[in-house]
Formats: C-alpha cells, structure tokens, sequence
C-alpha cells in the first residue's frame, strides 16, 4: 500500500516538474515550486513509513516549515520587487 | 531493491532539472528550479539516512540560497545575456572534474559494506572502550566532546563567528530602520 502512495507521489512529481520545466508565467512555476515542496514532504513522511521507521516524520514537518518560509520570501519578491524590511509601501498603498 | 528504484527516480528528477536549469534564460525560473533541485536532494539523502545533512540541503540550499538568489535578481536584471554556444574551455574542465570525481569513486565501499573503513578503523574501539576511557553513557557525546574535541572546538568558533556576522548585519539594519519610522 506505501508502495503504491510512492508511485502515486512520484507521478505527482513528474507532472509538476513539467509544469515547473514548461510553464509559462512565473505564477505557474511558484504554484510548482510550492507543491513540490509538499510533495517531498509527502516522500519523506510515506518512505519513512515503508522502511518501517516513523521516526523520519519530524523531519517531514521542519521540511514543511521551510518551504512555507520560502514561499512567504517568493512572494514578497513578487511584492515588493525586493526582499527589503518592509518599510516600502506596496503598489496597492500608493493608489490610495 | 525499492530503495534502489526510488534513489534511480529521484536522481533522473534531479538530472532532468539540471539540463532544464541549463536552457532557462529567466533567471527566477532558473532559482525557482535550483530550489525544486535541493528539494529532491534532501529528500535523497534522507533515502540514504542521511538525516543531517538533508536538513542542511533543505535549509540552506531550499531555503537560504533561493532567498538570498532572490534578493540578488533585485539588485540586478533578471534576464540571462545570450552566451557563446559551446564554451570549450569549461566544458573541458567540467568533463575533467566529473571524469575524476567518477575515478574517485571507484575505490568507495559498496553501501552498507561490513568491511569498510569507517566500521573497522576506531568505531569499535569507541563503541567498547568509551565508558572507561572517557565516562559518559552516552558513545556519541564521547566521540564528540573528547575522541573529537578538537573537530567540536573547531565548528563552535566557525558557528559563533557567523553569528557574530549575522548579529553585526541585523543590528545595523535594525538602527537604520527605527531613524526611519516615525
């Protein structure tokens, strides 16, 4: 049963990188980004339980925490134009 | 035989992204894949039990190395420059590391051999004689704060030298940033 929830996330993988490869905007490539990150959480947690050991899980849950964190610094980017401390108002500030 | 197929998967998911890495000219595509990349490493090293280092993969190379990419495509233009096709002097350099890095590996224990170095150098030594020799119950606090006390020394000067550098980067921003609000 692991087995088969391995395959299923390595099909999982394949499609989203060629969406990460090919897609065209950059919003394609983000949303890419961020589910690859889950579906290696998804590896980590199903392939610890396949060797038998659960113990792995923690690190499936720090892995999540990092790459919510990226994702947060992705879409600051997107933002702001630039990762400063944030005293820059935004586009939608401005118009007001 | 599952954990070979599943390390030959993630190494073909590695490979296919580094040559997509290589024909990308939008620089954030390119680091959005370089992240994609380390993913899939720390998720191979922890296939390998590696656990160590693949929280050092997933947090610098996922993590820092993306934002700090990030950071630097502000500053700069996010467009690569359209480069000489076939650069022969890298690429002779490049098949040369690789070709020796391969050579090197030739003479590397098979995975999980009994008769490598590293079980039958000190390892035993460690695992028998540590609680007479040195005390603690505990083999890995041994290995670490006496067979290796010199190593551990080591990595605390490098890690309090780094944050002594991050302490100094943050407070200066820290000043500048409180002059600016009113």
């Amino acid at each position: 049963m692991f087995s088969a929830a391995i395959i299923a996330i390595f099909i999982t993988m394949a499609l989203t990188l060629a969406r990460a490869l090919l897609g065209p905007t950059v919003y394609d490539r983000l949303l890419a980004v961020n589910s690859f990150g889950t579906l290696t959480v998804l590896l980590i947690a199903v392939h610890g339980f396949l060797m038998g050991r659960p113990a792995f899980l923690d690190i499936a849950l720090v892995y999540a925490l990092i790459s919510f964190i990226g994702t947060i610094a992705v879409l600051k980017f997107f933002e702001y134009g630039d990762l400063g401390p944030g005293e820059r108002v935004s586009f939608d500030e401005e118009q007001e | 035989m599952s954990e070979v197929l599943i390390n030959q998967i993630l190494l073909a998911f590695m490979l296919v992204i580094a040559i997509g890495v290589l024909y990308q000219r939008n620089l954030f595509a390119a680091a959005m894949l370089m992240s994609i990349y380390s993913l899939l490493a720390a998720a191979l090293f922890v296939v390998l039990d590696a656990v160590d280092v693949a929280f050092t993969e997933a947090a610098v190379g996922a993590g820092i190395s993306i934002i700090l990419a990030l950071g630097t495509l502000a500053l700069t233009c996010g467009e690569q420059k359209p480069r000489p096709v076939l650069a022969t002097g890298p690429l002779l350099v490049v098949l040369l590391t690789g070709g020796m890095l391969i050579y090197g590996t030739l003479d590397m224990p098979y995975y999980g051999d009994p008769e490598a170095a590293a079980h039958t150098g000190v390892a035993s030594r460690y695992l028998q004689d540590s609680a007479n020799e040195v005390g603690p119950p505990n083999v890995v606090t041994s290995v670490l704060a006496s067979y290796r006390g010199y190593d551990t020394l080591g990595e605390t000067v490098v890690i309090f030298a780094a944050g002594i550098g991050v302490f100094a980067l943050m407070g200066r921003g820290r000043r500048k940033a409180t002059r600016k609000v009113k």
